[in-house]
């Protein structure tokens, strides 16, 4: 038996983890390099990092995805971040502990952490 | 628990299910526990895509990617390739039209582009085994806004007038009205009662079916604020046995319902009861004619009574009772969260909405479709069907099944609504659209509907029982090259009598797939009365086939396959087939290899 306020809930939590399902073109997109190169320097836990971080603040309309070895070997953890109508921000040399940064910042701010990007590295 | 990246969608309708869609399911799991991602991609049972034709379709979501006939052997490649990766499995994803146009998401697809889901609106996006998916794509919002508000009954009806929605049965009648009247209905001990006829029986016909399969809880919620409106406690789903998943479905999704309180005494603690129960049908046609229905659900033999009384005043046990279709019940939600003017500005002028048909017969995409009423029949067959297979013409559409009629090539422009089909000497029916190119014979298919209304009459009035079963044999003798030009007056002087006479709608509608082929197609019920031929070469009595001398390299292939040794010849010379021996199989046609054998 569930009262209104639990299904009111329901409906909240359910609505988060079903909006992946809507792909709409206005998603952010966050993409991990998950070849050999990125699994062996790290890739794995950034990448979940960015998973329970989303689910931590709730975030709708972004999506996590994974990607082949993007050419840099040398600088994964590479992880990749498409805003719609901006362009491209590449993020290298990823650890877990960066990742509420890069999610508090960018995803939710639409400030580019510049410290890490693929720029600064250079 | 941490965010789930990715959900793969996976249809267990029944038609992707009898291709293996379940084994698929296990293989996706073990894959993704090899690989472990299972904490972060989930993989969701949902129901039907309407792309039966291509099944079993394997979603992905946040991409949206569609693949299509998809193996227990292509399971490894796509989690390897998409879910590891991130690459497309190219090969797998949904081809249309030219060679190498590949789709990636199936609402890019003609067959999406011109579809509007509202029955089948979570159909292919929720688990329909999971209330919390149900309540997370808008489930229960109605319901729990009716009660909370304790809005009053007559403005729910109000609302569903205003929408303009009528009956998805088939015939049609405004349910805002059938609601009405069995909220004005008195009843002496207050008992009333709501029912769903879920008896979806006309060949080839699986809209109602998809609809609880993908969505059972929308029918619920629906039954439930019916319930409410007109003033019912207990409710019934009339289902035929021969549906086993959406039977599953359905005590799945009542048994969650209960548990969460949605159905049972002191609805979200508003004072409310109401309660469902299913009643299997043993799968008699008959039982899909409202009284017939009722009269099944009370325990006895499913035979039709005369109307009035209508069931809204004096329905099941006698008591007044409010019975909607699947896909009519399927809409009610959505107008009521989304408003009737929205729903009230898709289709035309009479009818509102949208309709779901189930494509069959000679055409591509073999499946479910969902689309505005007033989408003309050229819409339907070559942009959302993809056409007719093989390069073969379009010659007729058959709607509304044993009781509908056919719509000939010349009449492709019609706008598909109630009106428009009546009108034509068809009907809307629940919504079976069956494709026939020139390789039909009309008398034939006339006489496949009728045979099966003979089956199915229930025989308690004469004019159904004996008259359907009369029709039946003079369009055998017809297809026998046995009959007369008298004949089809008869046989047009019986239908219009069984239209007057007969008890219910079986009987009343069972003449129309022969009025409408003789309507549109008469040249050919005379070509095989008068020229004793079959213009499209299916009457076994009236064709035989030769063999092209010229073309014959007497390989003797024929003759050794012919099932009566009816092919005589010898190597290397021209065969001949003996007419008296031969039993028109046509093995032997399909065997040649030069083409040298003609059907005549």
């Amino acid at each position: 038996m569930k009262s209104l306020a639990e299904l009111r809930a329901i409906r909240e939590k359910m609505k988060k983890q079903m909006d992946v399902r809507e792909s709409g073109d206005d998603a952010i997109r966050v993409v991990v390099g998950m070849a050999t190169c990125g699994i062996a320097a790290g890739a794995r836990p950034v990448m979940t990092a960015f998973l329970d971080e989303i689910d931590k603040r709730g975030l709708t309309n972004v999506t996590v995805t994974q990607t082949g070895c993007i050419g840099v070997c040398r600088l994964e953890p590479i992880v990749e971040v498409y805003v719609p109508g901006e362009e491209k921000v590449t993020y290298v040399k990823m650890k877990p502990e960066m990742v509420p940064t890069v999610v508090e910042q960018h995803l939710v701010n639409h400030n580019v952490v510049t410290d890490y990007t693929i720029g600064a590295a250079e | 628990m941490s965010h789930i990246r990715c959900h793969i969608m996976v249809c267990t309708g029944t038609g992707c299910t009898s291709s293996e869609s379940p084994k698929i399911i296990d293989a996706l799991e073990k894959e993704l526990r090899k690989a472990g991602m299972d904490q972060e991609v989930r993989v969701v049972k949902t129901g039907c895509f309407g792309l039966c034709a291509i099944g079993p379709i394997v979603m992905i979501f946040p991409e949206g990617a569609c693949y299509s006939r998809v193996t227990v052997d292509d399971v490894p490649e796509i989690v390897n390739e998409h879910i590891v990766k991130g690459r497309i499995v190219q090969r797998l994803l949904h081809m249309e039209g030219e060679e190498g146009d590949t789709v990636t998401s199936l609402t890019e697809t003609q067959f999406y582009k011109h579809q509007y889901r509202i029955a089948l609106r979570n159909c292919g996006v929720i688990n329909p085994e999971s209330i919390d998916e149900y309540i997370g794509a808008n489930g229960y919002m109605a319901l729990e806004r009716i009660l909370t508000e304790q809005t009053p009954p007559q403005e729910i009806i109000d609302c569903l007038k205003k929408s303009g929605l009528r009956g998805r049965g088939g015939a049609g009648f405004s349910t805002g009205m059938k609601w009405q009247f069995t909220y004005d209905a008195p009843s002496e001990d207050g008992v009333k009662y709501v029912a769903c006829n879920a008896d979806e029986g006309d060949p080839g016909a699986f809209m109602d079916r998809s609809v609880l399969e993908g969505d059972p809880f929308s029918v619920i919620e629906a039954m439930t604020i019916a319930g409410y409106a007109v003033g019912a406690h207990q409710g019934y789903i009339y289902i035929r046995a021969e549906y086993p998943i959406a039977v599953k479905r359905l005590e799945i999704a009542i048994g969650q319902a209960r548990e969460y309180g949605l159905l049972g005494d002191n609805i979200l603690g508003s004072g409310f009861a109401f309660d469902l129960e299913l009643r299997l049908g043993a799968g008699a046609f008959v039982c899909g004619e409202e009284t017939a229905l009722m009269t099944s659900i009370e325990g006895h033999r499913g035979e039709p009574r005369p109307r009035p009384p209508f069931p809204a005043v004096k329905g099941l046990f006698g008591k007044p009772t409010l019975l909607n279709n699947v896909e009519t019940y399927a809409n009610i939600t959505w107008i009521l969260n989304n408003g009737w003017e929205k729903f009230a500005a898709i289709g035309t002028e009479k009818s509102k909405g949208t309709k779901v048909f189930a494509l069959g017969g000679k055409i591509t995409n073999t499946g479910l479709v969902e689309v505005p009423m007033g989408t003309t029949l050229r819409t339907i067959i070559e942009d959302i069907g993809g056409g007719i297979p093989n390069g073969k013409k379009f010659k007729a559409a058959q709607t509304g099944g044993p009781s509908g009629g056919c719509i000939p090539a010349s009449l492709i422009d019609t706008p598909i609504d109630y009106d428009s089909l009546t009108a034509i000497g068809s009907m809307m029916g629940s919504g079976g659209l069956i494709v026939m190119d020139e390789d039909n014979c009309m008398v034939d298919i006339a006489k496949f509907f009728l045979e099966f209304c003979v089956d199915e009459s229930c025989g308690k009035c004469s004019p159904c029982r004996i008259g359907t079963k009369r029709l039946y044999d003079l369009l055998t003798k017809i297809t026998e090259g046995k009959g007369t030009l008298e004949d089809l007056d008869t046989i047009e002087e019986l239908c219009y009598h069984l239209k007057a006479s007969a008890l219910c709608a079986l009987g009343q509608s069972a003449p129309n797939p022969v009025l409408s082929t003789l309507k549109y197609f008469r040249e050919e019920y005379v070509a095989h009365v008068v020229e004793k031929r079959c213009p499209a070469g299916v009457c076994r009595a009236l064709l035989h086939y030769e063999i092209d001398s010229a073309k014959c390299r007497g390989c003797t292939l024929c003759a050794r396959n012919c099932p009566v040794n009816a092919i005589t010849g010898v190597l290397k010379g021209a065969h001949v087939i003996d007419q008296d021996k031969c039993i028109k199989c046509g093995l032997c046609q399909s065997n040649c290899r030069f083409d040298a054998i003609v059907r005549k």
